[in-house]
């Protein structure tokens, strides 16, 4: 769906995705890395299911939502990326124990 | 890197560090007041400027002048003696100009003299059939990420809408090498008529020429579709295609990302959390904040600076920065001699009554019909909320307790233009009679730990506990 800009030179930040390791750049939002990660990041909503994928990038839509080092619903989209960062997608309903 | 405010209180505290806020900052602490800046994000700029201090796009054409333009105004705020916080997010402001922020996981608590709010603007709605897709996103999340991680659409792209962003987004992305399809234009061909009593302001402000050049640089390279009145995305669990109707004309395109914008309206929950008193403006179609000339709100102590106090633009949100934070030097020392900015905010408000009337958003792309969701947190389609009108539903705050709309993480940011316009056509009343959701702190969501480790008084706690 993206790309990266051939002016892009940031260092890389090792971060993993429901624990498979993914490359991203130094100052990439979590959201960012993800959607130029390739991998499918599809959330599932905890009303009805559905699959969803970042809308508005900049903190006001929630479709972001992802758990962040163990940190259920983090706004993936204001969280800067941090090397060997755990994401884990939400799918569905929260679990209590988090 | 992570800090909490250095002192309990403040002269000035200003909340958002966009150009308004920056303008507001520097201003505040260059006239020797204690003055603190609170920014949700990793840096300073808001949106227009969004990753000024870091973005990796580093060749000065790509981002264009007007980008560049704010790093002046990132300096001046961060040599100007304020106290600048990132990634702080202020979950409540109440009348006593008490303010809740969350840093890293902990929140603290400061009192301000003054608050400036410059929390700026979000895109509207655009509530079109699969418009929650995965796959569908604003015009304004593509740019975020160019802007931020030089990220560029490299699949088949449309991008659908209205609006100088649209052009602009579509200029960037063209000229880092990304991909767009095709161009949706939605603007209605009864604005250009409309908009042209106002044409002289325009065409004598510096939108016009650029615009006029972004236009033709994209138009050069991407088919353009003008005149849609109809759009659709679909596919299953992710976006497939895009239906439009143009005329007589009705096609679908494949499409894996499609792009929608059609303007950009004040995000006030937080003013509206603070009992900021706002009115439905007729001519922008959103809820702006009552203001005096400088920018003070209804709440004494409290003023509005930027496209939160109605939609200006980034000139004309610097020198609301500045007027709000002039205000704010009066307040203190009302023998200071401050700078009359009138003359210099009407020059930057050059042109806006033309884009407003122009890019007037169609009823069809405002007011949904059918299934098509409009709370996107709790999936409560149209249809739904006017079934709920039917049985006794009076306005968004009512809806609440029929719907859960407006009740889920983002708090009606994405759904409450629409429901008040749904609802004010449901039941034939104006959107200002209708009203709008009752908002309150938490503004933004936080753990109850968090909430629970809050530092509580001898009195906070005798406040609730019995006996």
């Amino acid at each position: 769906m993206f790309k990266r800009s051939d002016q892009d030179n940031r260092p890389s930040v090792q971060i993993f995705v429901d624990g498979a390791a993914v490359a991203a750049r130094e100052g990439d939002t979590v959201s960012a890395a993800l959607l130029a990660s390739g991998r499918d990041v599809r959330r599932a909503t905890a009303v009805s299911g559905a699959p969803r994928l970042p809308y508005c990038m900049m903190g006001v839509c929630f479709d972001c939502l992802v758990t962040i080092d163990g940190v259920g619903n983090r706004q993936g989209c204001l969280v800067p990326v941090a090397e060997g960062m755990q994401i884990e997608i939400q799918k569905g309903k929260r679990e209590i124990s988090r | 890197m992570n800090v909490t405010p250095k002192r309990d209180s403040y002269d000035v505290a200003v909340i958002g560090a966009g150009p308004a806020g920056l303008a507001a900052a520097a201003t505040a602490a260059e006239a020797g007041l204690s003055t603190l800046l609170l920014d949700e994000n990793a840096d300073p700029g808001g949106q227009v400027w969004r990753a000024i201090a870091s973005t990796p796009l580093t060749q000065r054409d790509t981002l264009g002048a007007d980008y560049w333009e704010g790093a002046e105004l990132v300096e001046a705020a961060r040599s100007s003696g304020a106290e600048i916080i990132q990634r702080a997010t202020v979950w409540s402001l109440d009348r006593n100009l008490e303010i809740a922020i969350s840093v890293a996981g902990m929140s603290a608590f400061v009192k301000a003299g003054r608050v400036i709010l410059a929390t700026g603007a979000l895109e509207r709605p655009f509530p079109i059939p699969g418009w929650t897709l995965p796959g569908v996103m604003t015009a304004g999340a593509a740019q975020t990420m160019l802007k931020s991680s030089g990220l560029v659409p490299d699949g088949r792209t449309v991008i659908a809408g209205q609006g100088p962003l649209l052009w602009l987004l579509a200029a960037e992305i063209l000229r880092l090498g990304g991909r767009i399809d095709r161009i949706l234009d939605t603007t209605e061909r009864r604005n250009y008529l409309a908009a042209l009593p106002h044409a002289f302001g325009f065409i004598t402000s510096p939108y016009f020429l650029k615009g006029l050049a972004m236009m033709r640089e994209v138009r050069a390279k991407v088919p353009v579709v003008t005149g849609v009145t109809d759009l659709a995305a679909a596919g299953d669990g992710q976006l497939a295609s895009v239906t439009y109707a143009a005329g007589r004309r009705r096609e679908t395109i494949p499409a894996e990302l499609l792009l929608l914008h059609q303007g950009v309206v004040p995000n006030v929950n937080l003013a509206m959390a603070a009992g900021i008193e706002h009115r439905w403006d007729d001519t922008q179609l959103c809820w702006s904040p009552v203001l005096d000339a400088y920018g003070n709100t209804s709440v004494p102590g409290i003023a509005i600076a930027g496209d939160g106090a109605g939609i200006g633009g980034a000139q004309a949100a610097v020198v609301r920065g500045r007027s709000a934070a002039c205000s704010a030097i009066k307040a203190f020392r009302p023998l200071a001699k401050v700078l009359d900015l009138n003359a210099e905010l009407k020059r930057a408000e050059r042109g806006r009554a033309f884009l407003d009337r122009l890019f007037r958003p169609p009823q069809q792309f405002r007011i949904p019909k059918g299934d098509t969701i409009v709370c996107r947190c709790e999936e409560v389609t149209a249809q739904d909320i006017l079934d709920a009108v039917a049985i006794g539903a009076t306005g968004p705050n009512q809806l609440k307790a029929y719907r859960r709309s407006g009740m889920g993480p983002c708090q009606g940011r994405l759904c409450g233009l629409t429901v008040t316009e749904l609802m004010a056509q449901a039941r034939g009343k104006s959107p200002q009679e209708i009203g709008y959701y009752r908002l309150r702190a938490p503004v933004k969501p936080i753990t109850l730990a968090e909430l629970a480790a809050v530092p509580t008084t001898e009195a906070d706690v005798k406040a609730v506990v019995r006996g």
